[in-house]
């Protein structure tokens, strides 16, 4: 059975090497800020954590922020933990991409790319998947139609 | 080309944007669907005369026993017509066994599942490629209208917008038994086809542009 790492205490660790990472956690997860994004999944994959393995990653509309959602799984201990970063723009909202750290996430950042209209800096390929080349707007924003 | 070991293969963005606007083309072009082939239901003296009757039989006979579908299975009413095909309904009955994978070997489309605006130039491309005499059957509510997905912004509000219908199979998905009927019904459709006729049919209901 896989355990859910609680937010807190991964927040000691990740306070200590990069400060000024973290906006909130909870039992659920830990939303971080998205220009220290690439710092701190380099550090959760490679640190005692080892969550090597990005099993999803997707996106929320929540009017008045987007919140893309990193679910992380470390094969080695078996546990698991939610991370979250927020992006406030929503003419052009932009987060970092992780593809350099875990690979998986190329075609999962392309797909909210494509749905939600968030940019993914840094990803080798950032184009629709989904949809056709084209297409007008992002049909999962709640503002959409 | 030539691939670096150890990177990914991403496709090329012109042909993404040639197919975008392909798909926008089709989108702007086929509000209204085509009509229906029913040229063949008109009665003309001419053509009823004694030796093309003869002849008419004859290769009537010959198509409706030897209906080569291509198969274009796009949602969950794919697995019908498979089951179809396999040994307990068996459609190889009615001469139509070798589902062809070229479409150049195909006389029967069936257009079986959602189509997406995405898959619309592929499915109209297929089609183009059928040698004539050639028959579209729309199979289950997805391919007759849209269905459920009618109001989406990415499925085709019927198959009729892209190529011209000869045969609907309603149901959601449908029986292999309501197939089978639809197939039987175009069989009388190609039956009561004559030869000459099928030529004189306007260019447009035939599906060209």
């Amino acid at each position: 059975m896989t355990v859910a790492l609680s937010g807190k205490g991964v927040t000691e660790e990740l306070a200590k090497r990069i400060p000024g990472a973290i906006v909130s956690s909870d039992d659920k997860g830990i939303i971080i800020a998205s220009d220290k994004l690439l710092p701190v999944a380099e550090f959760l994959k490679s640190s005692q954590f080892a969550l090597d393995y990005l099993a999803n990653l997707t996106a929320v509309d929540y009017m008045d922020y987007f919140e893309v959602v990193y679910h992380l799984f470390s094969l080695q201990h078996n546990q698991s933990l939610t991370l979250k970063t927020r992006c406030y723009d929503r003419e052009r909202p932009a987060v970092p991409s992780v593809v350099s750290v875990w690979c998986g996430a190329d075609l999962q950042e392309r797909e909210v790319y494509d749905l939600m209209g968030i940019a993914f800096e840094g990803h080798p390929n950032l184009k629709r998947i989904v949809l056709w080349e084209g297409f007008p707007g992002h049909p999962l924003r709640r503002d959409y139609l | 080309m030539e691939i670096e070991p150890g990177l990914p293969v991403y496709s090329s963005h012109e042909l993404n944007v040639a197919e975008g606007a392909e798909v926008e083309r089709m989108r702007r072009t086929m509000d209204q669907p085509i009509p229906d082939p029913a040229d063949w239901l008109e009665e003309r003296e001419l053509s009823r005369n004694i030796l093309l009757t003869t002849v008419d039989k004859a290769v009537q006979w010959g198509r409706h026993y030897s209906t080569w579908p291509v198969n274009f299975g796009l949602a969950c009413c794919a697995f019908e017509m498979i089951s179809l095909a396999a040994s307990r309904f068996d459609v190889s009955r009615f001469g139509m066994e070798l589902l062809r994978a070229s479409p150049r070997q195909a006389d029967l489309m069936w257009v079986c599942g959602t189509l997406t605006w995405k898959m619309a130039p592929a499915l109209r491309r297929i089609y183009d490629q059928m040698p004539e005499p050639k028959w579209v059957l729309a199979m289950g509510v997805c391919a007759i209208s849209g269905g459920t997905f009618r109001e989406s912004y990415a499925v085709v509000p019927g198959v009729n917008c892209i190529v011209p219908v000869d045969v609907y199979v309603p149901g959601c998905p449908p029986r292999p038994e309501a197939l089978m009927y639809g197939v039987m019904k175009l069989h009388e459709k190609i039956m009561s086809q004559s030869v000459t006729r099928y030529f004189s049919i306007p260019l447009i209901t035939r599906g060209a542009k």
